[in-house]
């Protein structure tokens, strides 16, 4: 192993479709952290999506299509870093699933191993709580479900926020209820998902908080859409972005 | 989309922006998973507990045969005439000639739901005998002519309103919404029921392989009137339902009493094991049972799912389950509802017509994380898809996705994409929320997130 005083490493995020397109900050924002912890931060460009969309639908070649781009481009990294529950869980969850009784059923290990999601990564890995971060706010937290179920994540973001100076977290009573995204299915069932997320909107509003946090910003996508339609005055913030705030 | 999913998706609409259903349904089951909490709590170890019976399931399923085997032999050692049916048509055929043979007029039951999968009521009312529900959320749910709305809660979609409405008009009773009167007011009508009944019969809980005996758990003593009075019981039981061990049911049945209503230990566990024997004071002079396969064979050859047979129908993946707590239980359209019906209804009524099920769920993973034996839920529902996909795929869904892996993979298209997008978001206005909009299904309700004048990775190779 390499001499290496500070404990530094290079950390390679796999930034999701959407936070790419319609999130940057939330990249930027982690960008920010691990370079400001000292270590070295890659980005791969090439791929822009985990598969889960064709993976969620039923359409498992086509996911794989996908994905292998993946697990190619990450073959060497040392840690894989998402911002995304739900894209953390098809990594470490389902591409073992996925490329089971293929050539790439070892890659598909190997990945699953080596990727954290964010607020994991941070506390779990680097065993850092305090970034130094102020966000004068009342929040509530939205727990991912795929973060929640798929990955265990419930006190990692909790920890963070506790450390937040000016932060006061506020629970809602449906914290782990989902917000109805489920990606494709948002689509497919409009009326379902909706009805899920203005049950998750209400309860967020009882706390009378500021932002509805999270760590996955498709959850947050979802809600933030809700609350444009009813003008309500809630915000939605990625967990990454409050903690690369001082 | 097949006639039965459209069905499915226009009942979801209807429910859905039924804001006094929501009410009602987010509120019992609110209540409900304190209930159940508390009573979790009483466990030392929730989790072993859940481990525990998973393994003893497990077990079960696994060794069907042998475990059948013992039961039945136990069952016939004392008496019990055993009827074996691999069809829904077989088991209404056997049931109803029991009755026929025995020129019964009028049958009690208590609460089954594999009596509902194989809507043994209608069958029996065409041979012209009458057939009463004596549970309580049975009986308010048979009155309306309807489908029980949940596997243990028949008729929570009711108020106490609507339940004395029904009774006024049904059972010429005097309004009320006293719990208690209205309880009473259904108790009087039924004891007639129970007296004049020529054959009872009941469903199971579990049936236990070492001293075949049929074990079966309620909250009002309706089933024990059922298979005490009536001269003929006849119990109906999937397959699927053996326990090995007498000593299981110390674990399951607080565990079932727990998830399934919020109880440290259900009203009545009776255990039956067989007719009147010499001596005896009461019982009923004549005991069948009726194991049914109904596709659940089928299940247990797939390695993948068999642990869906695990489900002790305690309905507890319902009550965590954000679709059933918002589309509730009739919109399924089918016996099993909630996450387990998504998971086993394509393997008993056939993948085609029922997959829509599985797409209809945000794989949130409630309900796995809520089975008390440990099925792995939400899974079964990806799997299905897969299943689904593979076997009929929709062909342009599959051309999309065949489009979208170069399109995500490639540095340069997806750069190209995501400025095409930029210019496409320009000209959205003047569609949005129209039939004409792509978008149409998500800024029905929703406003579309905006895509970053700067993205990401047009952020990173800037920086670079």
């Amino acid at each position: 192993m390499e001499w290496n005083p500070f404990n530094t490493m290079t950390v390679s995020l796999f930034i999701p479709c959407f936070i790419d397109m319609c999130f940057p900050k939330v990249g930027i924002s982690m960008v920010q952290i691990l370079e400001k912890l000292g270590h070295k931060v890659k980005c791969p460009e090439a791929p822009a999506c985990c598969g889960q969309p064709a993976f969620n639908t039923g359409y498992w070649n086509e996911s794989r299509d996908t994905a292998i781009k993946v697990i190619e481009q990450y073959k060497d990294a040392e840690v894989v870093v998402i911002a995304s529950g739900s894209c953390g869980a098809m990594l470490k969850v389902m591409y073992p699933d996925l490329f089971a009784q293929t050539r790439h059923a070892e890659a598909a290990k190997a990945m699953a191993a080596k990727c954290f999601e964010f607020s994991s990564f941070l506390v779990n890995r680097l065993g850092v709580s305090d970034l130094g971060s102020r966000f004068p706010a009342r929040v509530t937290f939205h727990d991912g479900c795929h973060g929640l179920r798929e990955l265990k994540i419930k006190r990692e973001p909790r920890v963070l926020m506790e450390k937040v100076k000016g932060l006061q977290l506020v629970e809602m009573d449906a914290s782990e209820v989902c917000c109805g995204f489920g990606g494709t299915f948002s689509a497919k069932f409009p009326m379902i998902s909706t009805a899920m997320g203005e049950v998750k909107c209400d309860s967020a509003k009882a706390t009378q908080a500021e932002y509805i946090v999270s760590n996955d910003s498709s959850c947050l996508m979802h809600i933030q859409g809700l609350l444009d339609r009813r003008g309500s005055k809630l915000k939605t913030i990625h967990l990454a972005e409050i903690l690369a705030q001082s | 989309m097949n006639a039965i999913a459209h069905q499915f998706k226009d009942q979801a609409t209807r429910v859905t922006s039924d804001l006094r259903h929501r009410e009602l349904i987010q509120t019992a089951l609110g209540k409900y998973s304190i209930k159940r909490d508390e009573k979790i709590a009483l466990f030392k170890d929730w989790q072993g507990a859940r481990q525990k019976a998973s393994e003893i399931k497990w077990n079960a399923v696994n060794h069907l045969d042998e475990y059948l085997v013992e039961f039945t032999s136990k069952l016939e050692a004392r008496g019990t005439i055993v009827h074996w049916a691999s069809t829904a048509g077989h088991a209404r055929e056997i049931i109803t000639g029991i009755v026929k043979a025995k020129n019964a007029s009028s049958v009690i039951k208590s609460k089954s739901m594999t009596s509902e999968e194989i809507h043994l009521n209608d069958a029996l009312e065409k041979e012209g005998v009458e057939v009463v529900e004596s549970d309580l959320g049975e009986f308010i749910v048979q009155l309306r002519h309807e489908a029980p709305y949940h596997i243990v809660f028949p008729a929570m979609h009711l108020t106490r309103g609507d339940i004395s409405e029904l009774f006024t008009r049904e059972l010429k009773s005097a309004p009320t919404s006293s719990p208690e009167e209205l309880t009473m007011i259904a108790r009087r009508v039924l004891r007639q029921k129970y007296v004049r009944a020529d054959v009872g019969i009941t469903g199971a809980n579990f049936a236990i392989a070492e001293t075949g005996m049929i074990s079966i758990t309620e909250n009002e003593g309706n089933a024990r009137l059922t298979a005490a009075l009536p001269k003929v019981m006849i119990t109906l039981i999937g397959i699927e339902k053996v326990l090995p061990k007498l000593e299981d049911l110390a674990l399951f049945l607080p565990m079932l009493a727990t998830v399934g209503a919020g109880q440290a230990i259900s009203g009545y566990n009776t255990l039956y094991g067989g007719p009147r024997q010499k001596g005896e004071a009461d019982g009923p002079e004549e005991f069948h049972v009726v194991l049914m396969d109904n596709q659940r064979t089928a299940l247990l050859a797939d390695a993948e799912q068999r642990d869906a047979l695990h489900c002790i129908r305690c309905g507890a993946c319902l009550n965590v389950c954000p679709i059933y707590r918002n589309v509730g239980g009739h919109t399924y359209g089918t016996t099993y509802c909630g996450p387990i019906g998504a998971v086993i209804t394509p393997h008993l009524r056939g993948l085609k017509d029922w997959k829509h099920l599985s797409y209809a769920s945000s794989l949130c993973g409630g309900c796995t994380e809520a089975c008390p034996v440990k099925i792995n839920l939400h899974h079964h529902l990806l799997q299905t898809r897969r299943n689904s996909g593979s076997k009929n795929p929709v062909w342009w869904q599959k051309i999309a996705f065949k489009l979208f892996a170069p399109v995500a993979n490639g540095r340069f298209l997806w750069a190209m994409v995501t400025r095409l997008g930029r210019v496409g978001q320009m000209f959205h206005p003047l569609v949005k929320g129209t039939r004409l909009d792509p978008a149409y299904a998500w800024t029905k309700t929703r406003e579309v997130p905006k895509i970053a004048p700067q993205s990401f990775k047009e952020w990173w190779r800037q920086r670079k």
